[in-house]
């Protein structure tokens, strides 16, 4: 909007030059340009409220998010209300729906499994409430100034229950275990609106500061972090400020190969518009498919394929975004500058404590020629990671290379869908034959890693051979494309799976953590360790299941991602006593030279040990940005400090 | 049994001591053929499962460390010599340092200690309970194993119970006198013994060898380690102030994250009759310790003939150092250097370590089973004249009763009359004791032909000293009631406040002589003011500490069990005031302070019978107190005792 007004008065200013036009000749030459110039500001004004008029219209939502999320996706679990795991008749597990390619499919092996890891049995269900009791919602305090003022600007908004508790939590384990459980939750936003662009952002970041009401930025809504959790003493109206539907890709610059974005947009929109026009980000977190780009820019996130890509603060070439002060944005789109510290990295990771990113510029890249996926079997964890190791010191990682630990391979097994042809079982039977018996793997102690390449054909065939050399001194023997596809499969189906365990009395979560290379292999053990014996010494009667693999490489160090679950049959407290656990875990992390995180962030679940992390003076220099750009703490999730 | 409210160690540590029964494990072996025993099947288990690891290979690993390749490259930059010649130097000491463990060689000694313990002792008690604690411990976490220290038997001693139990062999730090005597020497290192200089202090590489050496091995828990905390062999069987070289070294890996958890098991090995008894004495009184040499072990044959009691061996309750650590040391400090670069521990570190260490020696003193004879022998060096023999019976009794009720671990015979009791003491201790007349007297060595004052003299003191060290075997059980005790009769008033002050300036000068745990000093007074209100000989009116009506002979007896060491101490400071020259050295000061003692318990001999002031222990020990110089000057120190 501020380009507009200038541009505005530029014009009259110079038509108004333009009529006083008798002098010299240089003067006369001048006149000429100007006019011109103005000419083309002239046009440049039409054609720039013409887009602004579609820009806030948003007539046309091409996006995925509708504004009531709940039409097509669960209310208290994870994606498509479509999509689910569940045990059939037969007692055999389906994943239902037409999404997935796992959709539709039967997975035979997948009961055994759940019931011999966990103990747990599909006779004893744990079931879901059914529907949100609307009454048990706290009913919305609104600042009737407020949404008088925002009524006069048109933006759509709404007080109604489920859509104000549905954006009250993301996928913390505690958060889906109220909602299943219909608990009741003590603080909700009072209010949704949804912007359809940047222009609505600075009017409701203005109205909020005006009337004093606290803003909480919602994205995708896929938070592990409990940072979209309303903190419970504010007072204020809270405004959930919904993005989903400034989900446009404004331009594409293939000179230079980036493309502006809405920061709405989702990952799975913004990979398949940018496809239309044959490129692609290349940035895929495992949450692709409902994050959204300004959620990744506020999170530090971290895609699959950064080995290629990068991770998110190497793609932003530009960010946009709206605080109550105003906003930032840099002057120019230099791919790097010397101009003190970036401005970017206040905002990479700001979790929602200073503003709304409303536009990015990203780098784009060409879609690979080729993409070929594969895997390696290990005698046992210790030889992967050496082998991850000595692949990340060559500097020759594939656009993905995850090493899964034994637990979490056999996991993997227990997904395989029901074959329909003999030959293939066959087939499955003699590796299996090869690996174990053959090559002398003990098959409670093999690993895989899943692998990933991309780029123009005869290049991915060379590196793989380069990787699978690699492999090879390490003892690693290849096991075949079917088995990495299949990895990275269990990657979007696994929070599905979640559902699927609390159905029967299991809970389950996930954490992750960056740690120095020579520290993976302790901390992997001493943190499963810590885990079995927390859960020993709080009551848990069942084996907890604790796996972990490794899926980033970086010349210094690794990125491990861990899953937990448990059964809690006969648990008073089943979320304090998995949330003690955890608090436990991430003690051990630290204590073993990990990170408080890789990509999660912090929010509000670790917060507590930012100072530990960063010293107190880093948190005081991050506390003094707050304090400058939000001194109203407007932006009042309280996340990260 | 007592127990003491106010005493708690804190978290980690066991908290009441449950004492268990024991199991004599001669019984089986007087009853079934030693062959058979020494030959049968030995399959312990080990830590996860582990196999073991072959004494060439487990030199490898070390030589390849990261750990010594760094100190191996900064000898080598230091001292201009090419690395290849460090690296053999360093492959020389660990040869010089390794154990060979070798089966045939355990089995040889279990044959040959079965036929050598039935004819020296009549019964060697394990309690079970702690084996069975033990063996579940092996298999979870690595183990240290910290035996007492009284006699060269001890680990020969250890590794026979563990054969026999059928538990993982220890390896055993050993000091390098033992290679001294060629043949045994490496029949102990087949046997599982590690050797190590006595002292190696600025010898980096030294060090690194050997501290890898055994970080290795606890590291990937091929054997429990075993070594003794007290350094060396106590020759007045009071425990020695522990030494913490080692244990630095086995907790480290626990703060490097390399192990979960190491567990640290303390045992107390009690000997009815010490084999080394009289050559204690003689060696504290300045006649040389005979050099390690096998003829040396052959003549000790002669030992072979006399019937030694019996022993017990306590395996104390494991003590994590995971939760003895919790709170105390914050291991993330670990993170920020490479952990293969050795570093001087932190000085967090460095307290905990001490503090861990004098806890675990107090455990070893706790478990220690005390028989009459100590009682017996604590009565008679009050009365150095000697006593009715009933009077000592009935003295006995009640300090029986006393010992008790300070929970002592007296193995007093069941069922037997107390008469019976004593004078088989007496009879085991024939050559310390004798009655006479109805009269109970120390027994002194009579050399034929004249004596000389001088020879009469050590006489009186070998036998005394081989009594006191009997009485200090008692003493842990009494110390702090008894300086208590001492504190309320030189304190100027009653006042809690002034006996404490007497209590606390007792304790520091006695914190080479006894163990107390550094701190302590607050818990350990509350401690001794609640054993003695207990029993009933002082009581607390308000802000006073006064005797109770039945109290004196309680508090008199408690007086005259320390008297020893405050004559003591009072010698060595009068010999400091009056006699020492400025030039002394630590060298010279032994024989002169010895000297000097001569002459005083020449002069003097009525009340002042301190023949202990004769003991270079005692000499030594209050020497270290005074130089600590947190006392005041001697002259004020002489004043006050």
């Amino acid at each position: 909007m501020l380009t507009s007004d200038s541009c505005l008065s530029l014009h009259k200013h110079g038509s108004s030059m333009a009529s006083d036009s008798n002098s010299s000749e240089s003067q006369r030459i001048a006149q000429q340009r100007l006019r011109i110039i103005a000419g083309h500001l002239q046009k440049h004004k039409d054609d720039d409220s013409g887009t602004i008029a579609t820009e806030c219209k948003a007539e046309a939502n091409k996006g995925t998010v509708p504004r009531k999320r709940q039409e097509i996706m669960k209310w208290n679990g994870w994606g498509y209300s479509d999509s689910k795991f569940l045990f059939n008749k037969k007692g055999q597990a389906e994943f239902t729906g037409k999404r997935y390619r796992l959709s539709g499919m039967v997975l035979p092996s997948l009961q055994d499994w759940f019931e011999n890891t966990f103990g747990a049995s599909v006779n004893h269900k744990s079931p879901a409430t059914p529907a949100l009791n609307a009454s048990a919602v706290p009913p919305a305090s609104l600042n009737e100034a407020f949404v008088e003022d925002l009524k006069a600007t048109g933006i759509p908004f709404s007080h109604e229950a489920e859509d104000r508790v549905f954006r009250a939590h993301g996928h913390c384990l505690h958060e889906i275990f109220a909602l299943r459980e219909g608990k009741k939750f003590e603080r909700v936003p009072d209010m949704v609106v949804w912007p359809n662009c940047h222009s609505d952002v600075v009017k409701i970041v203005e109205l909020a500061c005006k009337h004093n009401v606290c803003l909480i930025p919602y994205g995708g809504g896929t938070s592990v972090t409990s940072a979209l959790e309303c903190p419970p003493e504010e007072t204020r109206c809270i405004v959930s400020l919904d993005t989903s539907q400034m989900n446009r890709i404004l331009w594409i610059d293939e000179k230079n190969l980036v493309a502006h974005v809405e920061a709405g947009i989702i990952g799975q929109d913004l990979e398949r518009l940018l496809n239309e026009s044959g490129y692609c980000t290349g940035h895929e977190p495992d949450s692709m498919e409902f994050s959204s780009l300004g959620g990744w820019v506020a999170t530090r996130a971290s895609g699959m394929k950064k080995n290629v890509y990068g991770n998110i603060e190497d793609l932003v070439i530009h960010i946009k975004v709206v605080t109550p002060r105003g906003v930032i944005e840099k002057s120019c789109q230099g791919p790097r500058m010397s101009t003190g510290p970036d401005i970017h990295h206040f905002i990479l990771g700001s979790e929602g404590t200073l503003g709304v990113v409303t536009e990015v510029t990203m780098k784009i890249r060409p879609i690979p020629e080729y993409q070929k996926y594969g895997s390696v079997v290990f005698p046992n964890f210790e030889a992967g990671v050496a082998c991850l190791r000595e692949v990340a010191k060559q500097r020759c990682a594939p656009a993905s290379i995850r090493l899964m630990d034994n637990e979490q391979f056999q996991f993997g097994h227990a997904l395989k869908p029901q074959v329909s042809s003999i030959f293939t079982n066959f087939v499955e039977g003699l590796k299996k034959f090869y690996i174990t018996k053959f090559k002398g793997f003990d098959p409670h102690q093999l690993v895989v890693a899943t692998l990933l390449f991309e780029g123009d054909r005869e290049r991915v065939l060379q590196h793989e051979k380069q990787v699978y050399d690699i492999a090879a001194t390490f003892g690693g023997l290849a096991a075949g494309e079917d088995n990495g596809q299949r990895g990275y499969i269990l990657t979007f189906v696994i929070a599905y799976l979640r559902d699927l365990g609390m159905d029967y009395y299991v809970v389950a979560e996930s954490f992750e953590t960056s740690v120095p290379w020579d520290r993976v292999l302790d901390l992997c053990r001493n943190v499963k360790e810590r885990i079995n014996r927390e859960c020993k010494e709080r009551g848990v009667q069942f084996q907890p299941l604790t796996s972990c693999r490794v899926t980033q490489t970086y010349d210094a160090g690794a990125c491990v991602y861990f899953y937990f679950a448990f059964n809690y049959r006969g648990l008073a407290d089943p979320v304090h006593t998995y949330e003690r656990v955890e608090h436990a875990a991430r003690e051990e992390i630290l204590a073993n030279g990990g990170s408080l995180s890789h990509h999660h962030g912090v929010g509000k679940l670790r917060k507590e040990w930012m100072k530990e992390s960063i010293s107190s003076l880093g948190v005081g220099m991050l506390q003094s940005v707050k304090d400058y750009v939000d001194p109203d703490n407007i932006f009042g999730n309280r996340n990260l400090l | 049994k007592a127990c003491t409210p106010n005493y708690s160690p804190g978290r980690g540590w066991p908290t009441s001591q449950t004492q268990d029964g024991f199991e004599d494990i001669l019984e089986e072996r007087r009853n079934s053929s030693d062959l058979k025993y020494a030959l049968r099947c030995y399959a312990p288990v080990l830590y996860k499962g582990v196999t073991p690891c072959k004494a060439n290979m487990l030199k490898n690993i070390v030589l390849q460390s990261d750990q010594l390749r760094y100190v191996i490259n900064q000898v080598s930059q230091e001292s201009g010599e090419a690395p290849d010649i460090i690296q053999e130097e360093a492959s020389v000491i660990l040869e010089e340092m390794a154990h060979r463990l070798q089966i045939s060689t355990v089995r040889f000694f279990a044959f040959a200690l079965s036929k050598a313990f039935k004819t020296l002792f009549q019964h060697v008690c394990v309690n079970e309970e702690g084996i069975q604690r033990l063996q579940q411990a092996i298999q979870e976490h690595p183990v240290v194993l910290l035996p007492s220290h009284r006699s060269y038997m001890d680990f020969l001693l250890m590794s026979y119970i563990l054969y026999t139990y059928d538990l993982a062999l220890p390896v055993i730090a050993a000091g390098m006198d033992f290679m001294g005597m060629k043949f045994v020497g490496e029949m102990l290192r087949m046997s599982g013994a590690f050797f190590i200089r006595r002292s190696f202090g600025g010898d980096k590489l030294y060090w690194a060898v050997f501290s890898e050496y055994v970080k290795t091995m606890l590291r990937n828990g091929f054997a429990p380690i075993e070594f003794f905390l007290e350094g060396t062999r106590s020759r007045t069987c009071k425990s020695l102030t522990p030494k913490l070289g080692l244990l630095n070294i086995v907790i480290e890996p626990f703060f490097k994250g390399e192990v979960f958890d190491v567990n640290l098991v303390p045992i107390s090995i009690s000997y009815e009759r010490i084999l080394e008894e009289s050559l204690y004495a003689r060696e504290l009184l300045g006649v040389p310790k005979p050099k390690e040499s096998t003829s040396g072990l052959l003549k000790a044959r002669r030992i072979l003939s006399e019937d030694y009691g019996s022993i017990h061996v306590y395996f104390g309750q494991p003590v994590s150092v995971r939760s003895l650590a919790q709170g105390k040391v914050n291991r993330s400090t670990y993170n920020l250097f490479p952990r293969h670069i050795p570093r001087k521990p932190m000085e967090e570190t460095q307290s905990f370590v001490n503090d861990t260490a004098y806890r675990i020696v107090r455990l070893q003193e706790d478990n220690m089973v005390l028989k009459p004879w100590v009682l017996m022998a604590s009565l008679l060096l009050q009365n150095l004249e000697g006593m009715e023999l009933s009077v000592l019976t009935e003295q006995t009794v009640w300090l029986r009763g006393l010992a008790l009720s300070y929970a002592a671990f007296l193995d007093w015979p069941d069922h037997a009359p107390t008469a019976k009791v004593v004078s088989s003491s007496l009879a085991l201790h024939r050559g310390l004791a004798c009655v006479s007349g109805g009269r109970v007297s120390l027994v002194v060595g009579e050399p034929l032909g004249p004596v000389t004052p001088e020879e009469a003299l050590f006489n009186r003191a070998v036998s005394v000293l081989s009594c006191a060290s009997y009485r200090n075997q008692v003493l842990h059980v009494f110390l702090r009631p008894a300086m208590l005790a001492v504190a309320m009769h030189t304190a100027a008033s009653s006042k809690k406040n002034e006996v404490y002050n007497c209590f606390s300036f007792l304790w520091d000068m006695f914190s080479n002589d006894f163990i107390l745990c550094p701190g302590d000093t607050v818990q350990d007074f509350e401690e001794a003011c609640y054993l003695l209100v207990k029993t009933g000989a002082v009581q607390m009116p308000q802000q006073d500490i006064v005797m109770t009506d039945i109290g004196q002979p309680t508090l008199s007896f408690f007086n005259g069990l320390l008297e020893p060491f405050l004559q003591g101490y009072q010698v060595v400071c009068r010999y400091l005031c009056e006699e020492a020259s400025e030039g002394l050295t630590e060298k010279q000061y032994i024989p002169a302070v010895r000297s000097f003692a001569h002459s005083v318990l020449c002069v003097f001999t009525g009340n002042l019978r301190c023949y202990e002031v004769l003991s270079s222990d005692m000499q030594k020990n209050a020497l270290a107190a005074l130089l600590r110089g947190k006392l005041p000057t001697q002259k004020a120190l002489l004043a006050r005792l």
